[in-house]
């Protein structure tokens, strides 16, 4: 949580033509020896520095804390929440939230004694931890003569995976906990896993469900799955990244594998992952995919 | 991405709500210049308003870029063509006008509303060049707040208009104290800068520098103040208000003239009874400035002429005050240069010959210059012209039509008359224009000069004597000196509205206005650089130069900046009182070796303390458990607050 920051204030454009009008008005009134038009060009400029106050306040001693951001895919965007807590008794109106890296803004106003909550989508285009980095709050309220900014570099960061690659899943493996059993020869008993449609298989074993999960409206034969079946329902899937041709670069095998994390996941299959000095042991279910998905964003090779 | 795509607030497009309040400010500021533009020009830029109206529900009625310059293009040329000129004082504000309309139109979005508001005060200011009454600044002051409460309303459109109107109120509020000190401190400099355009004073009255039949009577009708006087102490008698103002000497046998006066020293006469008072001068736009004859003392800046005038340096365009003494009754000065004289009794040939006969006739029997004076005094007196604010129409010989024939007519008619029959006997004359009279106000005490009391008399050279005063208009209608104009004049002549008797309590409901309008004249409008020496070196800022006031300046505004941060941030952080117990909670268990450590939270803290402290447990417990509920529950009552407050205090640990 930050708060109290150093806010700066500078006229914006428009404050530079207020100033501009304002000396117009000043000679003028010099000129004619207008009593009332000194009258009416001081009023103006007491409120321009009314205006300077109002807009530093705006931002003066708002605090900003960092909160939670699920994890996305590499190529999405993360998104970042930021709470802005305004413990003063007056209202904070048309406070711009900018993310300094992406350029991402928006406006939040912030209600007296009360809290509001920035959206940040932040493209994230690698893998790992995304930082937030520097934040801009920025505020022109009142009036918009003055630009009063603060920046704040709140501690939150938003775990990026791997983009899922889609691709047929490997076979499966022999299940050490399924005490030697072997998968049996393929058939169509049990479900087993996918693998990428091939035109000659049969429309009953397409998953369709998964292609009416991918997004695309025109399901194209590459982004169809086949649906593999084994005679074995304890069968384990093992996604090993050893087992990717070093060819492929770490990248894109990192990003197969998360493909198959998602694929299994959806299959319904036990699987596990094992990553050079590392392993998790096959299991199933929303917490097991996130552990998986995080190894592999934080995968580093050594 | 689409939380991120915000539209910032100046891209957002008019709403109607900006749109009214825009559209207020600028009825406000330009009423008054509707009454002064060409007709047609305010109905264009009526119909301007009502089109950007009209396009708030139907935005593709906007115009195009090449509809709004054909219209800049016909309104210039109207504009033009109305005044024959494009850069005066009244065709630029009347452009302005038209500007105001088409800017409106053009606004599409929030942004543009900061270049309508900027119009509106150039148009707010441009009426104080017209008039800077009390109910003009009121106008102008709402016509301001208008369009803060516009340009807030553009900066934060989403939030409540009550609350933007309160934020304009607080804006404007703050901004009261500054103007104040700026108004009061800012180094104010004489103006003008540069010269100002030639219908700059367009619109003020007041004496001129030529008299013909008919232009004082014009002038009488008008209820306008010429200027205030304050008397130090006692005041003269009304026979003796005679405020002298320009002096003429030549006549072509219409029109009388200024003379060649040149500078001269003044000497304060020894005689008479000297009195002191303070002029406030309405801008009249000549040189003259008044005082009541003879003048002992010179204002600043003003100099003295041979033939008694008083004239500034510069014309008086903004109200100017002065200081001055006269000296009452006092003995006129016996010397006088020999062409001076001959000037004054110099004619054109060939106009009035039944005066001239009568002049002629008075010199053949008298001795000498004064007794043509006391015949001519005679003459006026016996013949009982009357004296009417609706002189008949004169011909050529205006002096004759009006003493033989007419026989009625104002002042002017009287004094030419005078003068002419003078010149023609050999006696050197002169016509002085100025006031006479004037009205004492009961409220605060001023006497207060209108331009109906605009008068014009003679002076006659006597030698021996000097330029000796004869007010030809009293000789026949006495009661004018005595009674002022209202009495003097038949009953059922134009007279100024307010000047006539039946309405007693009109006039005490103005001179109630007048005294606040004095006032306002005096404080507000009168506040000049000389004022401003004043107030300096009564604060204790003596000689104060240019730099010294500019440094006083920004040290005092630097102080109510710092003020105006500190009380404005006094709320920003409001001290939970919730926080406040828990923390003197903490600090209590603290004092006995139970100090919380950082990353324990209230139950885990308040359960430890308990154990430890089992003489206190009970209470421990219950303060915990309401600071949990308050903090992290279903929200608060005040009784609850001040309950857990209650309790911290009581807490007891032994």
């Amino acid at each position: 949580m930050l708060g109290h920051r150093r806010v700066y204030i500078v006229p914006s454009r428009l404050g530079l033509y207020f100033g501009g009008t304002l000396a117009i008005l000043l000679v003028g009134s010099i000129n004619y020896a207008l009593s009332l038009g000194f009258a009416l060009t001081f009023l103006l400029a007491g409120m321009g520095i009314a205006a300077m106050v109002q807009t530093t306040r705006n931002l003066a001693r708002l605090s900003v804390r960092a909160g939670r951001s699920e994890p996305v895919f590499a190529g999405d965007a993360a998104r970042f929440r930021l709470g802005l807590a305004n413990a003063g008794d007056f209202d904070r109106p048309e406070i711009l939230v900018r993310h300094l890296g992406s350029g991402a803004q928006l406006t939040v106003d912030v209600a007296a004694a009360a809290s509001a909550e920035a959206l940040l989508a932040v493209p994230a285009p690698r893998r790992g931890w995304l930082p937030l980095g520097r934040v801009m709050l920025e505020t022109r309220f009142p009036v918009g003569l003055f630009r009063a900014w603060s920046t704040v570099e709140p501690d939150s960061r938003c775990l990026v995976y791997p983009r899922p690659e889609t691709s047929a899943l490997p076979p499966l493996a022999p299940s050490a906990r399924a005490g030697g059993a072997r998968a049996h020869a393929q058939g169509s008993d049990d479900f087993s896993g996918l693998r990428a449609y091939q035109p000659a298989d049969s429309p009953r074993h397409v998953a369709w469900k998964s292609v009416a999960r991918s997004d695309t409206q025109h399901a194209r034969s590459d982004d169809m799955l086949t649906k593999q079946f084994a005679g074995d329902a304890l069968a384990e899937l093992w996604l090993d990244l050893g087992d990717l041709p070093a060819s492929l670069g770490l990248e894109q095998r990192l990003s197969r594998l998360a493909g198959w994390v998602l694929a299994a996941e959806r299959a319904g299959v036990l699987y596990g992952l094992r990553l050079p000095g590392t392993g998790i042991e096959p299991g199933r279910g929303e917490a097991h995919r996130a552990a998986c998905l995080e190894a592999l964003a934080l995968y580093q090779a050594t | 991405m689409n939380e991120a795509q915000a539209v910032l607030p100046g891209q957002r497009p008019l709403a109607w709500r900006e749109f009214a309040l825009l559209l207020a400010g600028l009825l406000i500021v330009a009423a008054p210049h509707a009454l002064r533009a060409p007709w047609w020009l305010v109905l264009l830029t009526l119909v301007l308003y009502c089109w950007r109206g009209a396009a708030l529900w139907n935005p593709s009625l906007l115009p195009s870029r090449w509809t709004l310059i054909v219209i800049v293009a016909l309104g210039t040329a109207g504009i033009g063509l109305e005044y024959r000129a494009i850069f005066g004082r009244t065709p630029g504000v009347i452009l302005l006008l038209l500007f105001s309309g088409l800017k409106l139109l053009e606004s599409r979005h929030q942004r543009d509303a900061a270049a309508v508001v900027f119009l509106t005060w150039f148009l707010a200011i441009t009426n104080f060049l017209y008039t800077q009454s009390i109910p003009t600044a009121i106008g102008m002051c709402a016509a301001v707040a208008t369009s803060i409460a516009a340009l807030v309303s553009c900066a934060a459109p989403r939030r409540a208009p009550r609350a933007n109107l309160r934020t304009a109120w607080l804006l404007l509020g703050q901004a009261v104290p500054a103007a104040l000190v700026l108004f009061l401190l800012f180094p104010r400099v004489q103006g003008p800068l540069w010269g100002l355009p030639q219908d700059a004073a367009a619109g003020m009255t007041g004496l001129s520098d030529t008299m013909t039949p008919g232009s004082l009577s014009q002038l009488s009708l008008s209820d306008a103040i010429a200027f205030r006087a304050d008397f130090k102490g006692e005041m003269p008698g009304r026979r003796s208000l005679y405020w002298r103002g320009p002096v003429l000497w030549e006549f072509d046998g219409r029109t009388w003239r200024l003379g060649y006066p040149g500078l001269a020293e003044l000497v304060a006469p020894t005689t008479g009874t000297r009195i002191e008072y303070a002029v406030l001068l309405e801008p009249h736009n000549r040189n003259w400035l008044f005082a009541l004859e003879r003048a002992a003392s010179l204002p600043e800046r003003a100099r003295y002429l041979d033939d008694g005038q008083i004239i500034s340096l510069t014309p008086v365009r903004a109200r100017l005050r002065y200081e001055i003494a006269s000296a009452i009754e006092a003995e006129p000065n016996p010397a006088e240069t020999h062409r001076a004289l001959e000037r004054a009794r110099r004619l054109p040939p060939g106009f009035n010959p039944r005066a001239r006969a009568l002049a002629e006739g008075w010199r053949a029997a008298s001795a000498d210059d004064a007794e043509v004076l006391a015949r001519a005094i005679e003459h006026f007196r016996r013949e009982r012209l009357q004296y009417t604010t609706e002189p008949p129409l004169l011909g050529r010989d205006s002096v004759d039509e009006f003493l033989y024939d007419t026989r009625q007519g104002f002042c002017e008619h009287f004094s030419s008359a005078f003068v002419f029959l003078l010149r023609a006997a050999g006696v050197p004359a002169r016509v002085v224009t100025g006031y006479l009279g004037g009205e004492l106000n009961p409220v605060d005490g001023t006497f207060t000069v209108r331009q109906s009391d605009a008068h014009a008399w003679s002076e006659v050279f006597i030698g021996g004597r000097g330029w000796i005063r004869v007010d030809p208009t009293a000789l026949s209608a006495p009661g004018r000196v005595d009674l002022g104009l209202a009495r003097a004049v038949a009953a059922g002549d134009a007279l100024p509205l307010l000047m006539r008797p039946e309405l007693e309590w009109l006039r005490s409901l103005r001179y109630n206005w007048e005294a606040m309008t004095h006032q306002w004249n005096l404080l507000v409008l009168g506040y000049n650089p000389e004022r401003q020496r004043e107030l300096l070196s009564m604060l204790g800022i003596k000689d104060a130069a240019w730099l010294e006031l500019a440094s006083t300046l920004v040290a005092v505004m630097g102080v109510f900046i710092l003020g105006l941060f500190a009380w404005m941030l006094r709320r920003a952080v409001r001290p939970d009182p919730v926080q406040k117990s828990w923390n003197q909670f903490c600090r209590k268990l603290g004092a006995k070796g139970v100090a919380r450590s950082p990353h324990e939270g209230p139950r885990d803290y308040s359960e430890r303390a308990a154990r430890r402290l089992p003489a206190a447990d009970e209470p421990i417990r219950r303060i915990a458990a309401l600071y949990i509920a308050l903090r992290y529950g279903r929200g608060q009552t005040p009784a609850e607050v001040v309950e857990l407050r209650r309790m911290v205090r009581e807490l007891s640990v032994g």
